[in-house]
């Protein structure tokens, strides 16, 4: 889909080197890596076309301004800009605050004095919701006086603040600066996601919130809320509250009011960030039953109901009239166009162990193969979700059982080997896909596991040039078996920002150890920022993390 | 009064069934469920989390007393040694009310003006060593004994007094309206092993003192109670010594904000001694020294290629009589800086080919008949060092290679072993030679891996090698290693907690009685939530969830 890119470039002065450290020395087996100042400075992810020069000037902190350009369709009512002007404002002089009024506010003659930005399209989006469809490039030219960054809609402007933001540095007198730059940037895939479960453990509202405002800095642009599942229910709905009433760990301390769910929605929205809940069924359903009577399957054990319960249970009408309030209420208060409908892992066992279901199998002759009765399931579970105009993203379990699908479906290929087969025939059968399979997070190791995250290759499957557009990108998942409020964020980070750059960038950007020089300044700026983001290996940051 | 030992409390608690039916929240037959629910009913004492680790003896019975911050107290039993004023007492009173009374600061506070009668924690200890630094020969047994209105404490030091105390802070417990409750509980308890260690790495990442400080405090509500800080190393050299500045201005990742100063230290050193924790510095040579030959030149080996130098360096040269002066003024210094007995020499991992390149070190083994033997030397070299330390009266310890490659070094010197592979073997070798052993190979907890590692921390047998008594006896006690490769402040807390409490269990507790990983696993769910409540960002073993969850990010 993307057109090989030349990056057309000039060296960069050894005066961007932020001080990192001359000499690592590793006592045990792994190579030995020396952080070293990449050409690229700190950029990540990587923009498609950067020119860099050796020209330095200042960004004086008390008089730098960010604005709208006159010409821009954008205006100051515009708080989606207006917010990001200040954040970024904060992350470059953050320090500078409470210095005001002593340092001359007059602009020196090499000052950069002001980032314009221009919204060059009539309709700006400022007051929209992202999409698959938005646009997100822009066009970022630092000089002197004005950097002005050219963005068709504020979602490429909002990328282009983080990138603008990630080409201040500090001389050795720790003055900002900023080179001469021309960058053109657009992501390579318009799908790049994060998967948070906050059903395995809770996280509290602050949690997400700083995942948001990391992806922000990494141009993630889904988030994927894995809401709920067995373990727990945490959303509140209003229609069946005794869902989370029943269902969450505490129905007060553990639970997602709207209040929370629109918090995180326009938090998101205002780093064009798309929300996109989950609610799987017909399996990992186990914490909605608490709430909702009859809607699990009872198994049986011999002629007896055992008392457990297995998936949802698809032979009663009542389970279709739950689903169409549940997902009516889902698809008002989630803006965006597509919900994931799950529809992993379903067990047949219950179902199998169940005499109800045995005859109804019977009647619709199904015989023995339970794949056709969760494909009913499922098939009846997309026609109530398509009246209410969303789209949906399903795993790729369904495809594979052959429901009937929606042309606009997304199918989510989460299974481990076999990954590109797998792409291959969703591809190949017309469908949309998003990759998730090599970038299981949870899946923690020893030593540097980033670069095999960063070494996928996405399209790296038998097809044709039209089936490879049809992946419109991956989702980096961490699963919540293991982590919570305490330990999700670095873990997370920077490794998911291996993920970010493989879906943004240029399918030419694999250079390892040019992304270790950048990566590991780009993870001393996210801990600059207050984001808890682990090292990557021995070395240290200028300003170390002030949490414990 | 119901009566029984821990181990039963724990398995009545804990089919892992049960468990695992209490996680996937509905997984689980109902029958489960009401098993659970009649053990809880039956024993009355559901809210009684336990203690971990795990004491030597307890006795509990479904009596319980209310506890009232307002009128709550600690004293000093009439017997008692140690007097108001003891400075370690003291503190720890003020520490452990607010561990006690979680909502106290919150503003939670009950107003109740109702019948509750006061409760006094009264704490007797036989020796007035309130002033004094924790050592190796600290006894921490203590005896603990709760009662109405009355909780008697009982210890030889105050070391155990505050590992008592510790312990009854987890007795408490909250009932569903907020209430403060205590169990009528006996317990005796002492450590299985005096020496339990957490080693840190500052080096290969700078740690905030603020993390430090941390890490002590939960160290102590694990009943750890040595801090091994393994302070420097080849990537930085953060300690400040005022006698060799250049040290730390030219070989720290930065002069002034990835430094400990003097001040620093003597915190970090004071903060441990209030939880009875000793502080015992690394600093390692020969090898791991690259970042202390930018402040102290002709320290280190100049490494040759061919006939000439390469500008590399190489472990300290060992041939040079200003290394050893050097030496002696360094120990001097850390000797009365850290006032522990004892100091961590390293002597680990030494590669011999900078050595073997330099003509002049050639020479040296040519002079001292040491051959092409470059063991030797090394021995050589550490047989000088151990000598400046111990006329500083201060014991060795040593990493074990200094063992293996040199099996005359003096009686007191306590060796380390770290080596993963055939550990077993080098306690029986190492104890048979006489020598005293402290085992850190089986919890290197740096190496993280998916699941429930945990386990492999807690199943071990320290003294399950092949040795008579008296060898095991040499086994002086084990600890749990997070080097710094893939650590610093943003991750070091969750990757500590609560893995390294496994290894602490299995230090402190009877080995018979908390040998089920099954057993374990409820308690130290209940441990880790207890963590967190107390702010400490200790990860989740599973599924599940804290009441109060950690309010960071």
């Amino acid at each position: 889909m993307t057109t090989a890119l030349r990056f057309s470039l000039l060296l960069l002065g050894v005066s961007f080197s932020r001080g990192f450290l001359n000499d690592l020395f590793d006592e045990e087996e792994e190579a030995e890596r020396v952080v070293q100042a990449s050409k690229y400075g700190s950029l990540w992810p990587l923009p498609q076309k950067v020119q860099l020069s050796e020209v330095s000037f200042k960004l004086n902190g008390v008089s730098f301004k960010i604005s709208d350009a006159k010409e821009s369709t954008a205006t100051p009512s515009c708080s989606l800009l207006q917010d990001a002007y200040r954040r970024y404002y904060e992350y470059m002089f953050g320090s500078f605050k409470r210095q005001e009024g002593r340092k001359s506010r007059h602009a020196g003659p090499s000052d950069v004095t002001e980032l314009q930005v221009w919204i060059t399209s009539s309709e700006s989006d400022c007051d929209s919701f992202p999409s698959v469809a938005s646009d997100e490039s822009y066009e970022l030219t630092v000089d002197q006086p004005y950097a002005v960054l050219k963005a068709p809609k504020v979602w490429g402007a909002l990328h282009g603040l983080e990138t603008f933001s990630q080409l201040v540095y500090e001389d050795e007198n720790g003055a900002k600066s900023i080179n001469s730059t021309t960058i053109s940037d657009f992501p390579r895939f318009a799908h790049r996601g994060i998967l948070l479960d906050s059903s395995r453990h809770f996280l509290p509202i602050k949690v997400l919130l700083a995942n948001l405002e990391t992806m922000a800095m990494n141009k993630f642009n889904v988030f994927h809320w894995h809401i709920v599942d067995d373990p727990s229910f945490p959303y509140l709905s209003r229609t069946f509250p005794q869902l989370s009433q029943q269902g969450a760990y505490h129905p007060y301390t553990h639970v997602y009011t709207p209040a929370d769910v629109k918090m995180v929605i326009e938090f998101g929205r205002l780093r064009g960030i798309r929300v996109i809940p989950e609610f799987d069924t017909p399996g990992h359903t186990q914490s909605w039953g608490k709430g909702q009577k009859d809607l699990l399957t009872p198994c049986y054990s011999g002629s007896k109901p055992s008392g457990t319960f297995g998936p949802v249970n698809p032979i009663l009408n009542t389970t279709y009239d739950f689903m169409s309030q549940f997902f009516k209420e889902v698809s008002t208060v989630f803006p965006d166009a597509y919900i994931h409908l799950g529809g992993d892992e379903v067990d047949f066992s219950c179902w199998k162990s169940n005499p109800d279901i045995q005859k109804f199998m019977e009647q619709q002759g199904f015989g023995k193969d339970f794949t056709k009765l969760e494909s009913f399931y499922i098939q009846k579970l997309l026609d109530i979700v398509a009246t209410s105009q969303k789209g949906y993203m399903i795993w790729q379990e369904v495809f594979d059982n052959g429901v009937k699908l929606k042309a606009d479906t997304v199918v989510h290929v989460w299974i481990g080997g076999g990954a590109n087969d797998e792409m291959a025939k969703v591809t190949g059968a017309g469908y949309t896909t998003i990759l998730s399979a090599p970038w299981y997070l949870d899946y923690i190791s020893y030593r540097q596991d980033w670069q095999k995250y960063y070494k996928v290759e996405p399209l790296n499957f038998n097809g044709t040039d039209e089936q490879k557009k049809l992946v419109i990108g991956g989702e980096a998942c961490l699963w919540g078996e293991y982590v919570d409020a305490t330990n999700l964020t670095p873990r997370l980070w920077p490794r998911a920002s291996a993920v970010a750059e493989r879906l943004w960038s240029a399918k030419e950007v694999t250079d390892i150890n040019d992304a270790f020089n950048r990566l590991s300044v780009h993870r001393c700026r996210m801990v600059e920022r207050g984001i808890p983001a682990e090292p990557l290996f021995s070395s240290y940051c200028p300003r170390e993390y002030r949490g414990v | 009064m119901v009566q029984f030992d821990s181990a039963v409390v724990a398995s009545q608690w804990s089919s892992m069934e049960v468990i695992m039916c209490m996680l996937s929240s509905g997984r689980c037959t109902r029958a489960h469920l009401y098993l659970l629910l009649l053990i809880i009913i039956a024993l009355g004492f559901h809210t009684v989390e336990g203690i971990w680790p795990l004491p030597q003896t307890v006795t509990t019975s479904p009596e319980r007393y209310p506890l009232n911050s307002q009128a709550f107290y600690f004293g000093y039993g009439r017997q008692s040694a140690a007097k108001p004023g003891c400075s370690v007492l003291d503190a720890a009173f003020k520490r452990y009310f607010f561990l006690i009374f979680q909502d106290y600061t919150s503003g939670n506070v009950p107003l109740r003006f109702n019948q509750n009668k006061p409760f006094t924690v009264e704490v007797s200890v036989d020796h007035d060593d309130c002033e004094s630094y924790p050592n190796e020969d600290s006894s921490e047994r203590y005896n603990l004994s709760v009662s109405a209105g009355k909780a008697s404490l009982n210890a030889g030091t105050v070391w155990g007094a505050v590992r008592g105390l510790e312990s009854f802070s987890q007795l408490v417990y909250q009932d569903e309206y907020g209430s403060y409750f205590v169990n009528k509980t006996e317990i005796d308890d002492f450590p299985r092993f005096k020496f339990r260690g957490i080693l840190l790495d500052t080096s290969r990442h700078y740690l905030p003192v603020t993390a430090i400080l941390k890490t002590l405090d939960a160290m102590a509500y694990s009943k750890f109670n040595v801090f091994h800080w393994h302070i420097v190393d080849d990537p930085s050299f953060p300690y400040q010594s005022s006698t060799f500045p250049d040290l730390s201005s030219k070989g720290a990742f930065h002069p002034m904000t990835h430094i400990y100063t003097q001040s620093d230290v003597r915190r970090v050193i004071s903060h441990a001694r209030l939880w009875g924790i000793r502080v015992i510095p690394e600093f390692d040579s020969p090898g791991h020294t690259q970042s202390w030959g930018k402040g102290q030149p002709d320290l280190l080996t100049p490494c040759y290629r061919g006939s000439t130098p390469s500008g590399t360096f190489g472990p300290v040269n060992p041939v040079l009589p200003s290394t050893y002066q050097f030496m002696t003024k360094l120990f001097k210094e850390v000797s009365s800086v850290f006032p522990d007995s004892y100091i961590h020499l390293g002597g680990d991992e030494v590669g011999f080919s900078c050595w073997k390149s330099n003509p002049d070190v050639r020479a040296f083994m040519q002079k001292m008949g040491f051959g092409g033997n470059f063991p030797k030397l090394e021995a050589f070299y550490m047989e000088s060092i151990v000598n400046i330390t111990s006329a500083l009266n201060k014991t060795s310890i040593v990493w074990q290679d200094v063992f293996d490659y040199h099996e005359k070094i003096p009686k007191d010197t306590v060796l380390h072993i770290w080596k993963g592979t055939g550990y077993k073997a080098e306690l029986s070798r190492i104890t048979k030679a006489g020598m005293r052993v402290v085992l850190a190979a089986p919890w290197y907890i740096n190496h993280i891996a998916y699941g429930q590692d945990w386990h492999n921390s807690y199943t071990v047998q320290p003294l399950n090698f092949s040795g008579t008594d008296e060898q095991k006896k040499l086994v002086i006690g084990g600890e749990v290693a997070m080097w710094g490769e893939y650590v610093d402040a943003t991750n070091l807390h969750p990757r500590l907690w609560p893995r390294a409490s496994a290894g602490a269990e299995r230090l402190w507790s009877d080995e018979q009685q908390t040998s089920s990983v099954d057993k374990a696993f409820p308690r130290l769910q209940d441990f880790r939530c207890l963590l967190v409540r107390r702010g400490i960002r200790a990860e989740p073993l599973f599924v599940g969830h804290c009441k109060h969850e950690y309010q960071g990010i």
